[in-house]
């Protein structure tokens, strides 16, 4: 495998990573405040019907973004309805959001466009352009750095960059402000925030709500990337993205990390189909489970015991 | 203070919760210009007003009844096992195999032999979670999330490689042999001059279902694994004080839970396709959770849930041709029915508790 093959891996990792790594910031918020969300999967969808279909229709994509992403924030919404002001079950408001995605984008797109549940092609103007950095074109020819600056780091669209960026910026936001702290502390110990005069539900409803907004970016990547809506387009990727979480153990820089190994999983895979280490044949479809074996390792505790947030998963009820 | 009286709890709740599932869903229908009547009717015409329908309304409803026991059993000891689908596809695995292995020579043989296999191989692959669960503290709900991909992986590389027939494009088993044929209702009812559509692929399964139901009463509700598992589902801490094994009970009511699930196999790969193909579960399983989040875990309230599903999944299939509705339709209610009865349950919950708590006060009681 030369070197060029090389770049080329990694840079499709890095388009396979980037709505991975947005939708498991997504979760990571909300799970960090106590809501549980398995959700991810259908937020992504409905942002991505959504962006699909209005990017087509204004010719903008930006437009389709902010439509695809309100969409995401609505489903939002229901989970925080659901599971934080009436105290319902995060679990079943999570598959009951994935459902409505799914059928919803289904019906409204059929009857939208008439073409069986999916939207037109984008044409390329209404598409987000590959973002070309400084010096790309000078450096090309440099050895080794040029193809990695010019090849692999330079020319994605903006949201591939909003996506790394996302990283830091909720690393800081989590761990170095007074909002991160409280934030975290609502999904740990909510009767000591709430004996401390801040409102459990409103920071909650503040964690869904970012949720929502990185999980309609997320839609819209996919939407932008395949150029139109398919059917289930997000194909279990809002699951592989709450299996990151685990992996990473709730914390940015491992999500990163973990988003970034699944996404190498899908990139490297049609090179290692079919052939075979030591003597076993790899099979492709043990690729495409690899990201549920591992974290199923990882939930198992023999690498490292995964905690999730202490009081994820259950409503906050203030006493009375 | 005295609640709601125990109808409300059981019927009005749910038959309010689905109400406004389907208002929401009539609404919808009105938004992309579809009439929501016309769409009704032809649903109850597809699903119940010929014995092809009937067959079809009450294949699916076999389908969901084993499904909605597996995720009610679970519910009983509070597990939410979302894994049904997977474990139905597994259970598919070892219906498969079993009736593949052997040229049976007629049905009454090949029946226990498969409820045996489907019922072990959904249970094995409920296992794995639910000893990470019982043993590791490992949340059962992502744990069968992840199952469920995983064994659609698997079944995807069995189904192209060594099950496939050599030779055929197709990912699916060879034909079981014709001693494993289920009789169809066609052929039940024949004998009491019954004319039912051949057409239709409902089958002897449904007897099976119905009797799982039974057998699902009488475990809750009149053994002791039953009482052990709705005391453990109350309160762990206080069933641990009565001298409950947590561990056991979690093990236990997941292999049962995932036995359901795999027996549906008799029904969809034994019964219907009569052989294993692609993605044979086609959703049931998370069918299963409305189920019995709609049934509330009662094989009553099961089966009545499944039947309500069952008119929707064949109701939902006309839809497509009169209307050029999407059968998607049908997953916009489920969510619906899901989010109602699972998670918003309060919403309704509370103002009806509150009518009542006003009415006792009216009457001074």
């Amino acid at each position: 495998m030369d070197f060029m093959t090389l770049i080329a891996i990694f840079d499709s990792t890095l388009r396979y990573a980037t709505p991975l790594l947005l939708a498991c910031l997504a979760g990571l918020y909300s799970e960090r405040a106590g809501v549980v969300d398995i959700g991810l999967e259908g937020k992504m969808l409905g942002a991505a019907f959504v962006t699909g279909g209005v990017a087509y229709v204004t010719g903008s994509i930006w437009l389709g973004l902010l439509a695809g992403t309100a969409a995401s924030i609505a489903l939002s919404l229901i989970h925080g309805v659901a599971s934080i002001t009436y105290h319902g079950d995060q679990l079943i408001s999570g598959v009951a959001i994935n459902f409505l995605a799914a059928g919803l984008s289904i019906v409204i797109a059929s009857a939208w466009f008439g073409l069986g549940g999916r939207t037109p092609s984008l044409p390329p103007e209404a598409r987000f352009q590959n973002i070309n950095l400084p010096l790309a074109d000078t450096l090309q020819n440099v050895p080794i750095l040029g193809p990695i600056y010019s090849e692999l780091i330079s020319g994605h669209t903006i949201l591939v960059y909003v996506a790394l960026l996302a990283v830091p910026v909720t690393w800081a936001v989590l761990f170095r402000t007074r909002f991160g702290l409280r934030l975290r502390a609502a999904g740990e110990n909510p009767g000591a925030v709430d004996t401390a005069g801040v409102s459990v539900v409103r920071l909650r409803y503040y964690a869904i709500l970012i949720a929502g907004l990185l999980c309609g970016l997320a839609g819209a990547y996919l939407a932008d990337f395949a150029a139109n809506f398919v059917k289930d387009m997000t194909a279990g990727r809002g699951f592989i993205a709450l299996a990151a979480l685990i992996f990473a153990k709730w914390r940015p820089w491992q999500a990163m990390g973990t988003c970034l190994l699944f996404g190498f999983l899908s990139a490297a895979a049609p090179y290692l189909e079919n052939k075979s280490f030591m003597g076993i044949e790899v099979a492709s479809q043990f690729i495409d489970a690899l990201p549920y074996i591992l974290t199923v390792i990882i939930l198992a505790g023999f690498v490292g015991k995964a905690i999730p947030p202490r009081a994820g998963g259950q409503p906050y009820v203030k006493e009375q | 203070m005295k609640k709601m009286p125990r109808w409300a709890d059981v019927a009005l709740i749910p038959i309010l919760n689905l109400l406004i599932a389907f208002i929401i869903s009539g609404l919808v229908l009105l938004a992309i210009g579809k009439d929501p009547w016309a769409a009704l009717g032809t649903m109850i015409d597809g699903s119940f007003g010929s014995s092809r329908g009937v067959g079809y309304t009450l294949y699916y409803t076999t389908n969901f009844i084993f499904t909605g026991l597996a995720m009610g059993i679970a519910s009983h000891a509070r597990m939410f096992n979302i894994g049904g689908e997977g474990q139905a596809a597994l259970g598919g695995l070892g219906v498969a195999l079993i009736l593949l292995a052997v040229p049976w020579p007629h049905w009454t043989l090949a029946l226990p032999a498969a409820i045996l296999f489907g019922g072990l191989f959904g249970a094995a692959w409920a296992f794995i979670p639910a000893y990470l669960q019982a043993k590791r503290g490992s949340h059962i709900v992502i744990t069968t999330i992840m199952f469920n991909f995983i064994a659609a992986s698997l079944m995807g590389y069995l189904l192209t490689g060594v099950l496939k027939v050599p030779g055929k494009m197709a990912a699916e088993t060879a034909k079981f042999p014709e001693g494993a044929h289920l009789p169809t209702f066609h052929e039940m009812l024949a004998p009491f001059g019954i004319e039912f559509s051949k057409h239709a692929p409902a089958n002897l399964s449904f007897l099976v279902a119905l009797l799982c139901l039974y057998v699902f009463w009488i475990l809750v509700w009149r053994t002791r694994l039953g009482y052990n598992i709705r005391a453990f589902g109350e309160s762990e801490s206080a069933a641990v004080y009565a001298g409950i094994n947590p561990a056991k009970i979690i093990i236990i009511t997941m292999l049962i839970s995932g036995a359901f699930a795999g027996l549906m196999a008799i029904n969809n790969v034994m019964g219907e396709a009569e052989r294993l193909i692609h993605n044979a579960v086609e959703g049931a399983g998370f069918i299963g959770i409305a189920v019995a989040l709609m049934g509330r875990n009662h094989p009553i309230g099961i089966f009545l849930a499944a039947l309500l599903f069952g008119f929707l999944w064949q109701g939902g299939a006309e839809l497509q041709f009169e209307h050029q509705i999407p059968r998607e339709m049908v997953t916009v209610i489920q969510a619906l029915v899901i989010l109602l009865t699972g998670a918003l349950d309060n919403m309704v919950r509370r103002p009806v508790e509150k009518l009542f708590i006003m009415r006792y006060k009216a009457k001074g009681l």
